[in-house]
């Protein structure tokens, strides 16, 4: 991999000169709760001074923009007895700022489903080709595993990644793309000053991420509490609000619907992000729903980010991004969760 | 007009209105870039707020409002002896909704407060359900344009059409809203049913349960969220018997 330094006027200017030509996305403070915390968003901005790099996490992941909740996948026009069908995923290109090593990861894990699986969606793969990934490092946000799952860090799917340094930031380059682009604001080769400055920070960061949950091998520990009643405990809580998979960033299930125009001369098919918690989502022809329980869709949703997924991909979809936890209104927690499962193990 | 090759049939469709704002009928008469369409498609033979048109021979009835009086008991028993189907259209025909908070007083004392010395003939407020059977329930305070537009075409055309069985929730979530617990409100939306787009806790205020229970609600687990975040049983339970539609749960 490829380092620069740039100093942070030069950021700013690559974050203007992006900006007079598409969209730039990135952390942006939209409010407050009842307790006075800020809370985040990834939102367009209009100058660099909006993106709000202090950020501890964002509400939702940033992958929305890659998989939209909702999203037309063809339109088609009736004609007397024929019909016509149009398929756009032609996209504007975009640049998200700031993105922390867990976003990028659930980006990584989305690429091995929908750009280099069996069946690429070429939707995705327009919308990932199309954006501009700034990564960024950051301290552990409260309630994070990140580092259990090691997700910490990325090395890859990002044009380019920063290391904050105080008065410039240590820049790695992850595309041709984003070499291009540190050409036209003049950033550095890096000095042997750099690379001891970002290596002492980068050794402070990881000090700062404590591994919360013990999650090798958590396949087979699944397989052995199948029948566990810590499913039961959770499960009871959970009220099929499917609130968790819309704040996941690598959760992708959806649902595909046709409507049809009112007068009757349009028709269009839609994809909506569906959950595996909500309780119609195993309901097949007939009506039978082969998981009518909460406790068991609640089950399944961590088989399939914790066993399932790995089976297919040899690593968990999981980022220890914790979301879900927080987005909880029953307070279902996936450190809780695993911890229960290890502890009712060695009992 | 026809659609995959099939000429509609253009049902006649009737409007009524009983113990209501009349908001849903005015619901039907909104949502204009599509309005034209709409009453291409239906052939209104009743419908007294936009059409002069009191004939009979419906074979829909779109029904709004609540029974309260028993002049509306008549009345309904014989729209649904002439209607194949009988749609109730709103919370207070699928509910009772708000009017149904009458019930929890004594009726004399209730009519003296509204009507003073001129007190009027009333009922106990009921649900359409609980007076005629109902064919199609569409709830909402008011419904849904968008909603009634897919029923008809389901009606007309057998057009596939199912609420969402999930709660409101998901809507706030798919259209990035912040939670409204989290801004210290209390909100029904986690055993509610969606359909309606969440536009309440958009709007900053928690979900009022227009919409009557999601198809599957954990309810002790909804009153141990809401007692934990300090709301008062008084808060919950006014809120749940607002539009009446968790009797029976709450």
């Amino acid at each position: 991999m490829l380092f620069r330094c740039l100093s942070k006027e030069g950021f700013r200017d690559l974050v203007e000169m992006t900006l007079e030509t598409i969209e730039v996305v990135g952390p942006k403070e939209i409010g407050r709760d009842k307790d006075d915390n800020p809370i985040h968003h990834y939102l367009p901005v209009s100058n660099p001074d909006e993106l709000d790099f202090d950020y501890a996490t964002t509400e939702y992941s940033a992958k929305t923009y890659f998989l939209p909740f909702q999203e037309n996948l063809s339109t088609y026009r009736f004609d007397e007895d024929d019909w016509t069908q149009d398929i756009r995923y032609r996209i504007q290109p975009r640049a998200i700022i700031g993105l922390h090593a867990c976003d990028i990861n659930g980006l990584l894990k989305l690429d091995k489903v929908f750009a280099r699986d069996f069946f690429p969606s070429p939707y995705y793969i327009s919308r990932r080709e199309n954006t501009f990934i700034v990564g960024i490092d950051h301290e552990p946000c409260e309630g994070g595993f990140c580092r259990s799952l090691g997700t910490d860090t990325v090395t890859h799917g990002f044009d380019l990644f920063l290391t904050d340094l105080g008065d410039r930031y240590f820049v790695a380059i992850g595309s041709d793309r984003g070499f291009g682009a540190l050409q036209k604001v003049h950033a550095r080769e890096i000095t042997d000053e750099d690379t001891h400055d970002y290596l002492t920070e980068r050794q402070r960061l990881a000090g700062l991420f404590q591994a919360e949950v013990p999650v090798h091998d958590l396949g087979t520990l699944l397989d052995i509490e199948f029948t566990s009643e810590v499913w039961e405990k959770w499960g009871r809580k959970c009220m099929s609000c499917g609130s968790c998979a819309m704040v996941c960033p690598t959760c992708y299930c959806y649902g595909v619907m046709e409507k049809v125009s009112m007068d009757f001369e349009r028709g269009v098919k839609q994809r909506q992000a569906y959950s595996c918690n909500l309780v119609d989502f195993a309901e097949v022809a007939g009506g039978h729903n082969f998981r009518p329980d909460s406790t068991t869709r609640l089950k399944y949703r961590y088989y399939h980010q914790h066993r399932g997924f790995v089976e297919i991909y040899d690593e968990p979809k999981c980022v220890g991004c914790n979301r879900c936890g927080r987005t909880c209104l029953a307070g279902i927690s996936p450190v809780e969760v695993i911890t229960d499962l290890q502890m009712d193990e060695q009992t | 007009m026809k659609y995959l090759g099939i000429e509609s049939q253009r049902p006649k469709i009737g409007v009524f209105d009983f113990t209501g704002c009349e908001g849903c009928q005015l619901q039907l008469a909104n949502k204009e870039e599509t309005l034209a369409a709409f009453l291409s498609c239906i052939d209104v033979v009743c419908f007294r707020e936009i059409s002069s048109a009191s004939g009979e021979g419906f074979t829909i009835a779109l029904v709004e409002g609540a029974i309260s009086r028993e002049d509306e008991v008549e009345r309904i028993r014989w729209i649904r002896e002439q209607a194949e189907v009988l749609v109730a259209l709103g919370s207070c025909a699928c509910f009772g909704g708000v009017n149904r908070l009458k019930n929890d007083f004594d009726l004399d004392e209730a009519n003296r407060e509204v009507y003073g010395d001129q007190p009027k003939p009333t009922l106990p407020v009921r649900a359409i359900n609980e007076v005629v059977p109902v064919d199609l329930e569409i709830p909402g305070c008011p419904v849904s344009k968008a909603e009634v537009e897919r029923v008809v075409q389901h009606l007309i055309w057998e057009v596939p059409f199912r609420f969402p069985a999930y709660p409101v929730c998901l809507e706030c979530k798919q259209r990035y809203t912040v939670c409204v617990f989290e801004m210290g409100e209390l909100c029904l939306g986690p055993i509610t049913r969606a359909g309606c787009d969440a536009p309440c806790p958009a709007a900053g205020l928690g979900c009022w349960g227009c919409r009557g229970p999601a198809q599957e609600t954990n309810f002790e687990e909804f009153l141990s969220v809401a007692r934990e975040r300090g709301f008062s049983e008084d808060e919950i339970v006014d809120r749940l018997a607002f539009f009446g539609g968790f009797r029976g749960i709450a």
